[in-house]
């Protein structure tokens, strides 16, 4: 039996691409007079549209969340290990909509796509993207489907903003939020990384100003860089040294031999850089890290998260990972006392994680309890259409 | 002691449609109770993991958050009523917790075991060993419980501190348990105790 005919998969998948031709006013004041958004959906829509769930992805992730493309596929979507039939988002129970960003390159409209008025790509001049303007995509994303109401909109780390913000700019649209392993606005330190791994691409001469297609050159090694360091604030200093140690992968420091040596851990964050480089766009990457700096969820709020958070009506669960020190627990806490002292629905659990921010992608027994009990309180009518 | 009486008595002292705070919550049973009876909102805090699903799955708002690290993260007088059940005896300064509860609380409720309760005496009396029974079973080197303390000793407490006592309960089982209301420190087994910094009627 392959994987993806497991009781437990949402099996092979189909991506669809939705076209929007009502122009999206743009925080930044642009316009875009059409767009793309490619999307999956997993398990079925019922017939009063109740049971719809809406995926919101992080800085690198995209439409393609659960399940397999085809049967030779080596790996499901990113986060095949929370969506699937008796999975904790089970889609038995929900439709699942997953889509890849605004911005993105996967499908969907970004810095790689053609800009219809000047008939080339747009490369570095895509209009800067804010999380309110994916809420916007989203919001009309649902109006497709006839959703009136998500069940649960859901994301970890950027994908968390997203999902607070939906709960401030449309209050009556979802039943719940999950939040997991996310924050209000990002730290100082926090944007430093990200302003790192920028640097890394521009200074690549490959970039050439972010015209690269046009140019017909590739930034490779700058976006893979950029992936190193971002990498590394995923880890979890001691599941790094679980895994790598100060392991050898070549080389050895026997007196009178001169090989070079190579550290297992160069080796493996080289390979992740490699990879990613080879399948995510760089203009992309640059535009999702700085939405991931300008949000600062509370600013419109007179700075006041418990102000902004009044506005909400749905309920809240939030989750951190007590490893992950790029979106640290203290920053879930804050999201946590501000809704609180909002007087608003909320759970928090604190899950122990030895693997850092990557944890909110990897299977975890306590994490998905949580996760699947919250879901399961959620009111959706039974019957399907 | 059944949780019945202990769930009761509470619920006659937390007001309908108040907000309060549950400190070490459990399972949710009594936020349960106080939302279903009384209307009561607000939060449970809690550190089990087990304790904190059950709590998601009867909608208890449960926030994982050690008690010993403090309640700075609530602001003074933000709960009608703060409440801790069975667990004062489990916190390392409990003197500065009960502060704590009053500060964020208009009032605070709390409930604890009695050690001394005959039984707990006639134990380290007759066998000059602490005191292990179906009411404490724990050996003394792997207790949660380290700061024991008899009904008598917190009234002390609450008089240093001039924390005023609105309400005080004590509940017993067994045989004996007529006495109770005789000699409270003797006969009783636990305590409740409804306490506010200000002085106020009885609500009972």
């Amino acid at each position: 039996m392959s994987k993806a005919e497991q009781a437990d998969s949402v099996g092979i998948v189909t991506e669809e691409l939705h076209h929007f031709d009502v122009p999206l006013d743009l925080a930044c004041g642009v316009t875009l007079k059409s767009y793309d958004l490619m999307i999956e959906t997993y398990g079925t829509l019922n017939q009063s549209r109740s049971n719809a769930v809406l995926i919101c992805h992080a800085l690198s992730g995209d439409h393609h969340a659960a399940g397999y493309h085809s049967e030779s596929d080596a790996k499901p979507g990113w986060w095949d290990a929370y969506i699937g039939p008796g999975k904790p988002i089970d889609t038995n129970q929900f439709f699942v909509v997953s889509l890849n960003n605004l911005g993105g390159c996967n499908g969907s409209t970004g810095p790689s796509s053609i800009n219809p008025d000047t008939e080339s790509v747009w490369g570095k001049d895509f209009p800067k993207l804010r999380v309110r303007d994916w809420v916007e995509s989203q919001a009309r994303l649902a109006d497709r489907f006839g959703i009136q109401q998500w069940a649960a909109v859901i994301g970890g780390s950027l994908g968390g903003m997203q999902a607070m913000r939906w709960a401030l700019e449309y209050p009556e649209r979802l039943q719940s939020c999950v939040v997991i392993a996310s924050a209000m606005k990002l730290t100082a330190q926090n944007i430093a990384f990200n302003e790192t791994a920028r640097q890394a691409i521009l200074s690549d001469p490959e970039y050439c100003d972010g015209d690269y297609l046009a140019q017909n050159t590739y930034p490779k090694s700058g976006l893979s860089v950029a992936r190193m360091i971002g990498h590394i604030t995923y880890l979890s200093d001691d599941a790094m040294g679980k895994r790598f140690g100060r392991e050898l992968k070549a080389g050895s420091f026997q007196r009178g031999i001169d090989d070079a040596v190579e550290f297992q851990v160069e080796s493996y964050l080289r390979h992740q850089g490699d990879v990613f480089s080879k399948k995510f766009d760089a203009n992309t990457y640059i535009l999702m890290t700085k939405a991931l700096d300008y949000f600062d969820l509370a600013r419109e709020y007179n700075e006041n998260a418990v102000e902004a958070f009044k506005l909400a009506k749905c309920k809240f669960m939030v989750i951190s990972f007590t490893t992950d020190w790029r979106f640290s627990p203290e920053r879930s806490k804050e999201i946590v006392n501000a809704l609180m002292d909002a007087n608003k629905t909320v759970s928090y659990a604190e899950i122990k994680s030895n693997y850092g921010h990557d944890a909110f992608l990897l299977p975890n027994k306590r994490y998905e309890q949580v996760f699947r009990q919250h879901l399961n309180t959620l009111s959706i009518d039974e019957v399907a259409s | 002691m059944s949780m019945r009486v202990d769930l009761s008595i509470i619920q006659d002292w937390v007001a309908t449609n108040s907000r309060v705070l549950d400190l070490g919550c459990g399972d949710g049973t009594l936020m349960a109770t106080l939302r279903d009876n009384k209307n009561v909102g607000g939060y449970g805090l809690e550190i089990g993991a087990d304790e904190i699903t059950a709590c998601i799955a009867k909608q208890v708002n449960v926030i994982e958050q050690n008690l010993d690290d403090g309640l700075s993260n609530f602001s003074d007088n933000s709960f009608d009523t703060v409440i801790m059940t069975q667990a004062l005896q489990a916190m390392r300064f409990p003197h500065l917790v009960l502060d704590e509860m009053l500060r964020v609380g208009q009032e605070c409720i709390v409930t604890f075991p009695n050690f001394g309760h005959w039984k707990a005496r006639w134990h380290l009396a007759l066998n000059g060993r602490m005191p292990v029974s179906d009411l404490l079973p724990y050996e003394w080197y792997d207790t949660p419980n380290i700061h024991f303390c008899t009904f008598n000793d917190f009234e002390v407490l609450c008089r240093e501190k001039n924390i005023h006592i609105l309400n005080r309960q004590v509940v017993a089982e067994g045989h004996l348990s007529v006495l109770k209301d005789l000699r409270p420190n003797l006969f009783g087994e636990t305590a409740l105790y409804h306490l506010s910094l200000e002085p106020k009627e009885s609500s009972q």
